[in-house]
């Protein structure tokens, strides 16, 4: 049986399709075969950020419409094994997906993956609530900011009601990703905290990463940020889907680094 | 900066307890609302309606609230009638 995980937030630009993306090629890295669906229909994203836009043929919208058959559309990924891409069309609209496709392809893809990431797009209409209906589990990406942890606050209400698992009178287990953290300026009380966003939300904590040039980096490049394990955010990642998995592992990156004499000196970053 | 703007700042409150202040609130409003029923809206403004035929009041003058307990709902209607 395949687990479909939502990753969703409410708000745009909050690192969903980042998201998306890392997981996804975390899960392959660890063995499970997965695939990650871009449920943007119009604006989508997950294939440039995947490194894959020139191998997009037929899309999401076409295997629903019956034009292309699900394994003509899955674009297989290069650097990792395992790992399928089902990309979003770019030329209709959002209503162009319909329950009952999304339904069937989704349990045509569950007999051969056991991942099934959904990129939902941002917002609480009907893209979003289709990307989200089918979960198993959600992951909720926040920034620690006002706006975005509202709008995840709401996103949670719609996980808990307007879900196949709430309708059916069970639950959608929720994680949260706190996403852009500083704790230079969490030190400094310029910006929420693990804690207080947790407070908020209470929903339990998959993982934070920080703040990083990497993200920029790995989308400019085309490539996961997971896979770039020098950083600290693809370090995050990591632990993020270990903790997925079901491993207890520390949290990292919560603190300010200290600097080094040099490097203060040389004003080093 | 003198050493007087230093200790100015020290008395303000920071950012970051305002953000997480003004969120518990606003979250906890949007909170009781998701649970209303949905009917709550259009019953509140055909309450709304009717007596309005009677006395002029503005919106903020009616409040209707719902409150679920065990087993049973209490549903509360406050009007401020105006002098």
């Amino acid at each position: 049986m395949a687990k479909i995980i939502v990753v969703t937030s409410g708000k745009g630009g909050v690192g969903k399709t980042t998201t998306s993306a890392a997981i996804a090629t975390g899960l392959a890295m660890r063995g499970f075969k997965t695939v990650v669906i871009d449920f943007d229909v119009g604006l989508r994203n997950l294939d440039l950020i995947m490194g894959c836009e020139r191998r997009v043929v037929y899309d999401f919208v076409n295997v629903i419409k019956k034009e292309a058959t699900l394994n003509q559309a899955l674009i297989k990924d290069k650097r990792t094994p395992g790992l399928f891409i089902l990309p979003a069309s770019q030329t209709r609209d959002k209503d162009a997906l319909s329950m009952e496709g999304v339904q069937t392809v989704l349990e045509n893809l569950a007999k051969d993956f056991e991942y099934i990431i959904c990129d939902s797009p941002a917002g609480i209409e009907q893209g979003a609530q289709m990307a989200l209906y089918f979960a198993d589990e959600a992951i909720v990406v926040t920034n620690p900011e006002v706006s975005s942890v509202r709008d995840s606050d709401r996103i949670i209400g719609i996980l808990q009601s307007k879900s196949l698992k709430a309708e059916q009178g069970g639950t959608v287990k929720e994680h949260l990703l706190l996403t852009r953290y500083n704790p230079e300026r969490v030190a400094s009380a310029e910006m929420l905290s693990v804690a207080d966003v947790e407070d908020i939300l209470a929903v339990p904590l998959l993982g934070v990463i920080p703040e990083s040039e990497a993200v920029l980096k790995a989308s400019n490049q085309g490539a996961p940020v997971i896979l770039d394990q020098e950083s600290e955010a693809g370090q995050a990642y990591l632990d993020a889907v270990s903790r997925l998995l079901g491993e207890d592992v520390k949290h990292r990156f919560l603190e300010v680094q200290k600097k080094g004499f040099l490097k203060r000196l040389l004003g080093g970053k | 900066m003198s050493i007087f703007n230093y200790f100015l700042k020290k008395e303000k409150k920071s950012s970051a307890s305002l953000a997480k202040e003004r969120l518990q609130i606003i979250v906890a409003h949007e909170r009781s609302k998701r649970q209303q029923p949905d009917y709550l809206p259009l019953m509140q403004k055909e309450i709304m309606d009717v007596i309005r035929k009677y006395v002029n009041i503005d919106e903020e003058q009616v409040v209707v609230q719902l409150d679920n307990n065990e087993d049973c709902s209490v549903l509360e209607l406050n009007i401020t009638l105006p002098e």
